[in-house]
């Protein structure tokens, strides 16, 4: 089968979905490639490379959507696109199909089958598919470019010979994939890095990525984002009012804001309002990476960087992974052929179009001649619930007494009841053995206590160290032969004095190897 | 007034040990430990000498010195990986002076038995003290003697056999005479029997008969366990060789002997008890040899083991920022904790945190690890016990394993008809990723499929564990 990839037709659209590396990878999986020719060339990709690649080049989008089973790209079809579509052909791109009811009703009466990148499913496996983020991720990082290009000063704070430089300050708001890496951008620029979440569990991503969580006082269930796909859900109208509040407090001292707050399927939540931007220093930038959608700030123009009045910028471009189309068409072309190699099971350059598939099943919206959307909820659950955090329950100081009594107890009893047994067997041998015998059976009874006290104590690395010691005193043995060797016959003093002997190999080889072992123990 | 001077010494000493013992404690602490010991032991054989250890001075002092030079020679030559042989030789030597002691003992009771009333009141030393005693006080030291010099002698033949395993000397293999324990069980009646005939009689004979029988039992007891059981079975000997010169101690009636023998023993029992936990198994089931019986087939291992280069470790390496290295007894076969420790120190230099793993089991001696870690200078604070460490494995880069197998082995988690089900095992695979170097595709000792070779994260790094990290250690930058 073949893949194409016509050029793109939206206005100031640089990507393209499909790049001379991609194409070697779709040729691996058993495809053959096409493209419109110049599709590339915004995103610095020229014919010639993907000639080289094996992409057979096409003079005409008419041309290339005719001879493909398969059409790549990056925005969704306008409606000379969609007309072109034949029962049976693929078309993969973003589409969001929510939006684009009429677009998609004209797909399925041309019964193409249609791939929504922006459709695919949050689940790890589904991950290096999802276009979502790798375009979130390019518009993170640029929003914080873009910012710099417009702020008047360094990110970094610095002492120089020609005075003080503080250091930027910039809030972050909505630790998404985008604000995390916008979070990420920052920080390495040197800046003093804020970030708010409405979903409290991403605090520790924040502070992973080197910014401070900016926590609010408020009093109220928290969001699990686990329940939304990860996403984030509206809040209720009092944590809000909360929010805005600590955001009135923020705004005279932070210097750039990038808000990234979008809720799916709605319009963006203002989160940055007019008296706020009036509260900002004059030369501080906001860039909103939700203009799409109504933007997070009030002053926000689509595509348009406007100056209020009190001289700050606000940023409301919606093409930032465009502005930076050759890094986002890689990742995107690979997106795809993640998406085609999932697609193509057998790597025979034939598509399985396989709706028993979670992934593949989310992000159909066409197939057959069917709307296929909203996809059935995904079997596996994008993030694992949150474990509701468990508290222990707080024990009442009398309960407290109470168990620490009982454990007491508990222990009492069992000592108490080894103690008895033990003295009552002492008792009972006292009373057959002689008194000689007993002292030497009390010394003996206690030794045994006091090694087992002492040996507990020992540090595991050292077991070996304990051995050899504890086999150089064991020749203590020595003693007993030493008080034989001198009475009795010569067989007495042939015994005791091998047993002198060999003691004496012991003492000396294990108290040596001993200090040998412990004067390797060294600290770093 | 002699005697009072050298019980005083005796209690010096006493004390002196058991701090020796407790200053076991921690790495510093234990430097200045074994002076405490060296220092009682000298003050220990000192008064003896001076006291009730009578006559025959020189001869004494010369056999010392003897030994003790030929114990300095060894000690100062022996190998750090060969710790495990030299400890089991060193408890054969204690065994047999226990056993030879007590013959001793048994031949001055019958001499001084046959001796008439005035020649025992000449008597001075050993005899004298034997003299002494009440009939009821010397059938006790029959039996106390008896007692000794049986577990003497199990102490000698095991030992003895212990070495020639961890040597290499006797295969290492679980082998025993048909007829397997019931042999050792008819043994141990034999000596029970012989120590009744011996309580009536006094005679030689039952004494040398349940001699032979202990030094069998010793024998086919040890001959029995396998390689991997020999932490336990070197501990074990330990705690033997403990309880025999308490025992001994017993019957010359020197508290000495019996605190530093009870001292000794319980020490050695409780390494025991640490190594059988430490591989979930009852004292009995080591003891008594080979693996306890599974309840039903074995998990099916899925997936194939994945072999890796030089390079791709050496990548890893690289790339990773934390590290943890699980040592085994391959490591101490391949004599590769050089080269281990270089490559920690190039990792460490290169800013990574590098820390080790060690199983309570690991090699072929309590600790045997950690020394064979601290001779090669890799620094005591980044080696960690299984407890410590078992919990950092999933924020972990890259897992090394070296020359380890069933501590390593989630079988002992996963399949409950795993022979090691529920051994505690470092749990390595749940870091990032693990690369185990390892001889060839064997199974090991114990003959256990390891799935952790299988896992989708783990490569496997064929070769000699010496030869291998020598291998990484120019690509590591």
């Amino acid at each position: 089968m073949k893949i194409g990839t016509p050029k793109e037709v939206y206005e100031g659209e640089r990507r393209v979905a499909m790049t001379p590396d991609s194409a070697l990878q779709l040729q691996k999986l058993g495809y053959e490639c096409a493209i419109e020719t110049g599709a590339g060339a915004a995103a610095g990709f020229s014919d010639a490379d993907y000639e080289k690649a094996g992409v057979e080049i096409l003079p005409t989008a008419a041309q290339l959507w005719k001879a493909v089973d398969i059409v790549a790209k990056v925005r969704e079809p306008n409606d000379t696109e969609a007309k072109r579509l034949s029962a049976g052909q693929t078309l993969i791109s973003f589409f969001w199909p929510a939006q684009n009811k009429e677009l998609l009703e004209l797909c399925q009466s041309k019964s193409a089958n249609v791939i929504a990148m922006d459709m695919v499913p949050r689940i790890s496996r589904a991950q290096k598919m999802d276009a979502l983020s790798s375009m979130a991720n390019i518009a993170g990082y640029r929003a914080v470019i873009e910012a710099g290009n417009n702020f008047g000063r360094f990110f970094t704070g610095q002492v120089t010979a020609a005075g003080k430089v503080p250091p930027a300050k910039v809030l972050i708001v909505g630790a998404g994939v985008a604000g995390l890496a916008a979070i990420g951008t920052s920080t390495s620029l040197g800046a003093i890095t804020l970030a708010f979440d409405v979903r409290p569990e991403v605090a520790e991503q924040i502070e992973s990525m080197g910014a401070e969580f900016v926590y609010l006082d408020f009093e109220e269930q928290a969001q699990d984002g686990a329940a939304t796909g990860g996403y984030a859900a509206p809040s209720s109208p009092e944590f809000r009012e909360a929010q805005l509040k600590k955001f009135r407090e923020l705004a005279p001292s932070v210097d750039i804001v990038i808000t990234t707050a979008l809720i799916p399927g709605r319009d963006a939540p203002v989160l940055w309002t007019k008296d706020m931007v009036e509260l900002m220093k004059p030369g501080s930038v906001v860039v909103d990476l939700a203009a799409e959608k109504g933007g997070n700030c009030e002053l926000t123009q689509k595509d348009q960087r406007v100056v209020s009045d009190n001289g700050v910028i606000v940023i409301g471009y919606t093409d930032f992974p465009s502005r930076m189309a050759a890094q986002a068409s890689t990742l995107y072309s690979t997106n795809i052929r993640h998406m085609m190699t999932d697609l193509t099971p057998d790597k025979d350059g034939k598509v399985n179009h396989n709706m028993e598939d979670d992934v593949i099943r989310g992000a159909t919206v066409t197939h057959e001649g069917a709307i296929t959307f909203p996809p059935p909820p995904p079997k596996v659950k994008a993030i694992a619930a949150q474990k509701p955090k468990e508290k222990a329950p707080e024990l009442t100081p009398e309960e407290k007494r109470a168990a620490e009594v009982a454990a007491f107890k508990k222990e009492t009893k069992t000592q108490v009841t080894l103690l008895a047994v033990g003295g009552a067997l002492l008792l009972a041998a006292g009373l057959v053995a002689p008194a000689s015998f007993m002292q030497h059976f009390i010394v003996f009874v206690l030794s045994v206590f006091i090694g087992f006290q002492v040996i507990w104590n020992v540090s595991h690395s050292l077991h070996t160290p304990l051995m050899a010691v504890t086999n150089a005193i064991s020749s203590i043995i020595i003693l007993g032969a030493l008080m034989q060797i001198g009475s009795g016959s010569f067989l007495v003093i042939l015994l005791a004095a091998l047993s002198v002997f060999m003691a004496g190999i012991n003492i000396f080889g294990g108290f040596l190897v001993t200090r040998r072992m412990l004067a390797m123990f060294q600290k770093s | 007034m002699e005697f009072g001077f050298t019980t005083a010494a005796y209690v010096v000493a006493a004390v002196l040990f058991i701090l020796s013992l407790g200053g076991l404690s921690g790495q510093e602490s234990a430097k200045r430990a074994v002076w405490y010991g060296i220092v009682g032991m000298a003050l220990a054989i000192a008064a003896t000498l001076v006291g009730p250890g009578a006559g025959l001075w020189l001869l004494s002092i010369l056999l010392i010195a003897g030994g003790g030079t030929i114990g300095y020679v060894v000690a100062k030559r022996v190998q750090m990986t060969e710790m495990p042989q030299l400890v089991a030789a060193m408890h054969s030597l204690v065994g047999l002076a226990a056993v030879f002691v007590g013959l001793v003992a048994h031949i001055e009771l019958g001499r001084v038995l046959g001796m008439t009333e005035e020649q025992r009141h000449a008597l001075e030393g050993f005899g004298a003290l034997l003299a002494h005693k009440t009939p009821v006080e010397q059938n006790i030291l029959r039996v106390e003697l008896f007692l000794g010099i049986f577990i003497g002698a199990v102490t000698f033949t095991g030992s003895v056999i212990a070495y020639g395993k961890l040597a290499g000397k006797v295969s290492s293999a679980a082998t025993k005479l048909p007829g397997g324990h019931i042999l050792n069980a008819g043994a141990a009646i034999i000596s029970l029997l012989c120590l009744f005939w011996y309580f009536g009689t006094g005679g030689f004979f039952p004494l040398a008969i349940m001699t032979l029988m202990a030094l069998f039992i010793g024998y086919h007891l040890i001959m029995g366990i396998g390689g991997a059981d020999m932490p336990v079975v070197v501990s074990m000997l330990n705690s033997y060789s403990g309880w025999a010169a308490a025992a001994i101690g017993f019957s010359l009636g020197n508290d000495l002997l019996i605190v530093v023998g009870a001292l000794v023993g319980s020490s050695g029992a409780i390494l025991s008890y640490i190594m059988c936990k430490a591989m979930n198994r009852s004292f009995v089931s080591v003891i008594l040899g080979g693996f306890g019986g599974t309840t039903g087939p074995a998990m099916e291992v899925e997936g194939e083991q994945i072999a890796i280069d030089a390079d791709g470790v050496a990548t890893a390496l690289n790339e990773a920022d934390s590290v943890i290295i699980i040592p085994g007894y391959g490591m101490a076969v391949a004599q590769a904790q050089q080269s281990v420790s270089e490559l920690t120190r190039k990792l460490r230099a290169a800013g990574k945190e590098v820390r080790f793993a060690i199983h309570p089991v690991a090699g072929r001696l309590p600790g045997h690890m950690n020394v064979l870690l601290a001779e090669a200078k890799v620094p005591y604070d980044i080696v960690l016990e299984m407890e410590e460490i078992n919990d950092d494995f999933p924020e972990t880069d890259v897992a090394i394993v070296i020359g380890s197998n069933d501590i390593v082995n989630p079988a002992a988690q996963e399949d409950p008809n795993s022979p090691i089900a529920g051994m505690p095992v470092l749990e390595c695979w749940k870091a990032k990723q693990v690369f185990v170097s390892k001889r060839g595709q064997g199974t090991g000792y114990s003959g256990i499929e390891n799935p952790l070779f299988y896992k989708e994260n783990t490569r496997m790094f064929y070769g000699d564990a010496k030869a291998s990290i020598d291998s990484l250690l120019p690509m590591i930058k």
